[in-house]
């Protein structure tokens, strides 16, 4: 297990260096880290003078070298239109991203479990047929869609909730949150219901998928046997089993989401990491853009090295492949 | 014509015209693809060509409405462009690119796939550490990703006029890694059987085995997941127009039209989006019920069992 872990780790952090590599290149090809210093007036000459005191004309790999030790500290550059460090901006927005991802994790949890299960123990009624081929049709729309019809019928039509921004939020120890004011509430609603609808189909198919393998099994049929009231079959003996493939699709997919959430954001003007990201874009802000690449790995190398060695722990298969 | 005999009296026909469902995807599908190939002659306006339209007429709502203008089936767009032209346009767009990412990917995965799955050793594990890495990032960060920094390098200008060829490149390059997985499957499961030993005690060399012999035997899972690509191709590019990294306004894709519409929204202008929207939709809808119906057909295990 110890071997796996060690294992796990280092290529972990081969990922987090290729995807330096690939940062700072982009940095060192089209970013000008003089004009986010100084701006756009000063001479060619003292720019040159500037470049040389900056180093940018050492060799590739010397910058590069210098790029990851100052990243290991937590310094990944100048944001040009802030005029702040790249890290501190995307800090300031996380907690809006954040938050957005937990309370489309409560939807997805409280609605697919409850809708798979269903659908796997009356894979006949009405109900089940129509929340299957709901989810046959969910696929196929893109978030941004679901996200403009929300917004046309619950914000324009109806007027009943907000589509734009994050309302008010309260500052708790430098976090801002939305999480405490009614206002905040309510616009929450809309940007976490479309985002979830991009999961729900998967993990409503999921969760019925993996009921119904589970309910077929022989130890079901010998509860069943036994003479055990339905309530205890379904969800004492075989819920139980039915939950560990979905709580490690659902450690992946986490990450998905956060990508998600530039589209979502975007709709939504929800001044999170992904509207961040899109407006570096619009304002040329390589360090920036490359800030939000390298605090993105993170994430997904986080999560994904996470989700693997808890994986590992449950199932021996795992950390057993691989070795020789 | 033996090809067509064939092909008559194939499991894949005889359950083709068992399916009702893959039936109307099908049917859907070729009109979509029918009018969007020949949209120069189908389209009552040409939208490419500025002088047909007129600013003036921005923002008629459909035909059928009190302010519709009978010219204008589905209305017009923000800049008073037929929509019903403009989309078919787009879906022109939206083909073109999807079809186009698709071959990037199936073409570099293929080749990465046979390669690893055949040469082995070092070769596949440096591969498919490869893979394994873009496959911890989800695919539409990459591609997001690579259309923001060609945006930045090439510039906005001239971004928007390469922008067919560099979608399908972005979306090509964001989406191979799971080519390469499943061709290395199948290569797998293929190399060890005996006509490939057959053919190496001929001696033919490692190419033409891999090119003649193994490859054509991978192609049913190729093509079962090429439609599945082709719909999510499809969508990606819709996401990045919509974002802005996509298909200037100017040519739009059906994404970008979306994107033009949506900000007009709120001032009761929904049609520009919804349209498109319902296009979109439907396009990649039966292209995903086509692809389902495909893989449980030529999946040998549920009927050969």
């Amino acid at each position: 297990m110890f071997a796996f872990i060690v294992r796990r780790i280092i290529q972990s952090i081969i990922v987090m260096l290729v995807i330096s590599l690939v940062g700072f290149s982009i940095q060192h090809s089209i970013g000008d880290p003089v004009r986010d210093l100084v701006g756009e007036r000063v001479t060619p000459a003292e720019r040159e003078v500037i470049r040389d005191q900056l180093g940018l004309n050492d060799p590739f790999y010397i910058q590069y070298f210098r790029f990851v030790k100052k990243a290991c500290k937590g310094d990944l550059g100048l944001s040009f239109f802030y005029k702040k460090p790249a890290l501190e901006v995307i800090v300031s927005k996380a907690p809006a991203t954040i938050e957005l991802v937990m309370v489309t994790a409560l939807i997805l949890i409280l609605v697919s479990i409850p809708a798979g299960i269903y659908a796997a123990i009356y894979p006949k009624s009405w109900f089940s047929r129509i929340v299957m081929a709901a989810s046959t049709v969910g696929v196929a729309i893109p978030v941004f869609l679901t996200a403009i019809a929300l917004i046309y019928l619950f914000a324009v039509e109806l007027n009943w909730l907000p589509s734009f921004g994050r309302g008010e939020t309260v500052n708790l120890w430098g976090w801002e949150s939305g999480f405490f004011t009614w206002d905040g509430l309510k616009h929450l609603v809309l940007p976490s219901v479309s985002l979830s609808s991009i999961m729900l189909p998967l993990f409503i198919r999921l969760v019925r998928a993996e009921m119904m393998e589970v309910l077929e099994t022989e130890y079901i049929k010998f509860a069943w046997a036994k003479g055990l009231h339905n309530r205890r079959v379904w969800f004492v003996h075989a819920f139980k089993n039915t939950l560990l493939p979905v709580i490690t699709v659902f450690g992946v997919q986490l990450g998905i989401l956060f990508a998600f959430t530039i589209l979502t954001e975007t709709v939504f003007n929800w001044h999170g990491m992904g509207f961040m990201f899109l407006e570096a874009v619009e304002r040329s802000d390589t360090s920036l853009l490359v800030a939000y690449l390298v605090v993105v790995g993170v994430i997904f190398v986080v999560i994904n090295t996470a989700v693997d060695i808890v994986y590992g722990f449950v199932n021996p298969m795992v950390r057993i492949a691989g070795t020789k | 014509m033996k090809a067509w005999n064939r092909f008559k009296s194939s499991y894949l026909l005889y359950s083709f015209k068992r399916d009702p469902i893959a039936i109307l995807s099908f049917s859907v599908l070729s009109v979509l693809v029918v009018i969007s190939l020949l949209a120069p002659v189908v389209a009552p306006y040409n939208t490419y060509d500025t002088s047909t339209f007129d600013i003036m007429d921005a923002e008629t709502p459909p035909s059928w409405m009190e302010e519709g203008n009978k010219d204008f089936i589905l209305g017009t767009d923000i800049q008073g462009r037929d929509l019903l032209s403009t989309m078919i346009y787009g879906l022109r767009v939206s083909l073109i690119i999807g079809c186009g990412a698709v071959l990037v990917q199936a073409f570099m995965g293929i080749l990465m796939g046979l390669f690893s799955g055949y040469l082995g050793g070092k070769l596949d594990s440096f591969l498919m550490r490869i893979t394994d890495i873009q496959f911890s990032i989800p695919y539409l960060i990459v591609a997001i990703f690579t259309s923001a920094i060609f945006k930045l390098a090439f510039g906005v200008g001239r971004y928007e006029e390469l922008a067919v060829p560099l979608l399908i490149i972005v979306i090509g390059v964001s989406h191979w890694p799971i080519y390469a997985r499943t061709v290395r499957a199948s290569v797998l499961g293929e190399k060890n059987k005996e006509y490939v030993e057959a053919a190496r005690v001929i001696g033919l060399s490692h190419w033409p085995i891999m090119y003649r012999h193994i490859l054509p035997n991978t192609m049913t899972s190729v093509l079962v997941l090429s439609t599945i690509q082709v719909a999510e191709a499809v969508m990606s590019e819709a996401a990045l127009s919509f974002l802005g990294l996509g298909m200037p306004i100017t040519k739009p894709s059906l994404g970008s039209l979306i994107r033009s519409g949506f900000e007009y929204i709120f001032s009761g202008s929904w049609w520009i989006t919804f349209f498109p929207g319902i296009l979109l939709i439907i396009f990649i809808l039966v292209i995903l019920l086509l692809g389902d119906w495909l893989r449980d057909v030529l999946n040998p295990k549920l009927y050969k069992g």
